[in-house]
């Protein structure tokens, strides 16, 4: 790696970690606006997205390896993810009460 | 070498065909089983945070406790600092790359004592929520299962922790004496940086999101 190349890779890792921390701040703003619970977690939700999209790319240099290795990491990890996500209406019908439910 | 052997898989020099085969995703082995456990870690906390999400979402007496001063403040500073901690651990893998040693220690060492700090920083919390009656099992405020959450998911990240500035001293001095080379001090920063990465969703839905109400 020559010296301009790793002068580079430092002002983009420090410009990515800055990028992170604003979007970190950002999430502690929206803690206190006054919007209601869903919106809340959709920001805050698409906000660590974010954050943890730039860690992994560019602090893990997933970005930098080969792109099967990126295709391997993101197609089982969002796939599991999203798969583990199938339950949530089932936390809804014991919160309205539904048959069964332990709070009504 | 007979060609029974050959079919079965031999190499005519002797050697096994495998280890001819090129490293997958053309990185070395150490680094694969790396992102493997990454990705297994991922989905162990995938699931703590999903299962405490469904919990939050079906109980009607869930409580927001976390006022500005000082949990909130608190956990700001544990985020600068475990943020800054993966920029540092940036800076060390880069000059281990490039062979300078004493300087890729000294980031090693600055990334442990920022590990150590956010671990400081969290147990503090901790001893503060235990002393106003937040245990495992009871709370002032609201359902038990709050705190058995709470504790789970926030001590599960602080054992990865504690185990990352472990870790960070241990390939610290080993890759100093030599015995260890950059490719594991990169591998070790793969670890630090997933660390962070969890901290990132543990923080909006853990704490951000039990804020107490302002009017």
């Amino acid at each position: 790696m020559n010296p301009t190349e790793n002068q580079g890779s430092i002002t983009r890792d420090i410009i990515v970690y800055v990028v992170i921390l604003i979007i970190a701040g950002l999430q502690f703003v929206i803690a206190y606006q006054h919007i209601d619970g869903e919106q809340m977690f959709a920001r805050m939700f698409l906000l660590a997205l974010l954050e943890a999209g730039l860690a992994v790319m560019f602090f893990m240099h997933l970005w930098s390896e080969s792109r099967r290795l990126l295709m391997f990491v993101a197609v089982f990890m969002l796939f599991v993810l999203a798969t583990m996500n199938y339950l949530w209406p089932d936390s809804f019908r014991i919160l309205v009460g539904a048959p069964f439910s332990s709070y009504h | 070498m007979n060609q029974a052997n050959i079919a079965m898989g031999a190499h005519p020099t002797g050697h096994s065909t495998a280890l001819s085969e090129g490293s997958p995703f053309s990185i070395p082995t150490k680094k694969l089983v790396m992102w493997l456990f990454i990705i297994s870690d991922a989905m162990t906390f995938a699931a703590c945070l999903v299962a405490y999400g469904f919990l939050r979402n079906a109980t009607p007496n869930w409580p927001r406790p976390f006022e500005f001063s000082p949990t909130v403040i608190n956990a700001m500073v544990m985020t600068f600092v475990l943020i800054t901690s993966s920029l540092t651990m940036l800076f060390a893998v880069r000059a281990a790359k490039l062979g300078d040693k004493s300087s890729a220690f000294k980031w090693i060492l600055i990334t442990a004592a920022g590990g150590l700090l956010f671990a400081i920083l969290h147990i503090r919390e901790w001893l503060g929520m235990i002393g106003e009656g937040a245990t495992l099992f009871h709370n002032p405020w609201g359902t038990a299962i709050f705190g058995a959450s709470f504790y789970s998911i926030t001590g599960l990240h602080l054992l990865h922790v504690t185990g990352g500035v472990i870790a960070l001293i241990a390939v610290g001095l080993r890759y100093k004496g030599g015995r260890y080379n950059a490719d594991d001090v990169e591998i070790l920063g793969l670890y630090w940086h997933f660390v962070d990465v969890v901290w990132m969703f543990v923080v909006p839905f853990v704490y951000l999101l039990n804020v107490a109400p302002t009017h």
